[in-house]
């Protein structure tokens, strides 16, 4: 059995997820400090 | 951790803080992910799928380390009722539950070349799926009484019962001597040879990073959101 499709299926699902997670919190933390920088404002 | 009760306070450690995490992070685990796939030799008897272990071990340590985290902001929150700590909770539970399901999908994925089975139910892998299902219980909870605008004690207390789940999923493989291998690393040492050991703290510290990057963010975003909510309800009486 070729192993190297098991091992890149692996690193692309961590990868993947990694990199989802990152990104998810990175657009709602942007999004909720956008949104109360916008309600300070006068 | 009590002088980190004031949000402002928090937010001024937790804004640089968010960029460097993410920074060291992605250099870490790019760097242990391509150490582990290019640099380190085959494994005797596993071959090249020996390669999954330096994901697949800071998936499974991260997935335990989120609901320790938990464990520890639920008794924050009841004990003293530190007011970040049901914040810090409902932060971690989303990235916690991330690495427990890469934790089971990577090990099932190693599971099918090695043990010829994607998936059997031994006590290490139906004990991360339980925490898997916790984490999901509890985010569901934890939305839910934020919703309500309770103060999330039910939450907590779900926390807290739930790291009943850590010393079971530490020790299944000591308890129950199925399909899952023993333990090969430890405090004291490793059986596993330097050779193929050494890219697996670059990507353990490097998940670490990110895992409490996603963290931080989070928890700014449930902060800034906390801070709209309080002007709309001062707005509205």
């Amino acid at each position: 059995m070729n192993p190297w499709p098991f091992v890149i299926a692996a690193y692309s699902v961590t990868i993947l997820a990694t990199a989802g997670l990152v990104l998810w919190s990175y657009a709602s933390m942007r999004r909720s400090e956008a949104a109360a920088a916008a309600f300070k404002r006068p | 951790m009590h002088a980190l009760a004031n949000p402002a306070r928090f937010l001024r450690i937790a804004r640089p803080l968010t960029s460097w995490l993410l920074l060291v992070g992605l250099v870490l685990a790019a760097a242990g992910m391509a150490a582990g796939l290019l640099l380190t030799p085959p494994d005797y008897l596993q071959g090249e799928t020996v390669r999954i272990l330096y994901i697949h071990v800071p998936a499974a340590w991260l997935g335990m380390a989120g609901w320790l985290c938990i464990a520890g902001a639920s008794i924050s929150q009841l004990v003293w009722r530190h007011p970040l700590a049901a914040v810090a909770g409902r932060a971690v539970a989303p990235a916690g539950a991330t690495f427990a399901l890469v934790c089971l999908v990577t090990g099932s994925i190693w599971g099918r070349p090695t043990w010829g089975t994607w998936w059997e139910w031994d006590g290490r892998l139906t004990s991360m799926l339980v925490l898997f299902f916790l984490y999901l219980g509890y985010i569901a909870l934890g939305s839910a009484e934020r919703e309500r605008g309770g103060e999330g004690r039910i939450t907590a207390l779900y926390g807290l019962a739930g790291a009943v789940n850590l010393p079971i999923i530490h020790y299944s493989v000591l308890w129950w001597r199925t399909l899952h291998q023993g333990q090969s690393i430890s405090l004291t040492g490793s059986t596993i040879d330097k050779s193929l050991l050494w890219p697996l703290p670059v990507t353990m510290f490097g998940f670490t990073a990110l895992f409490c990057a996603a963290v931080l963010m989070r928890m700014r975003a449930e902060l800034a959101d906390a801070k709209v909510e309080a002007r709309m309800r001062r707005l509205g009486s």
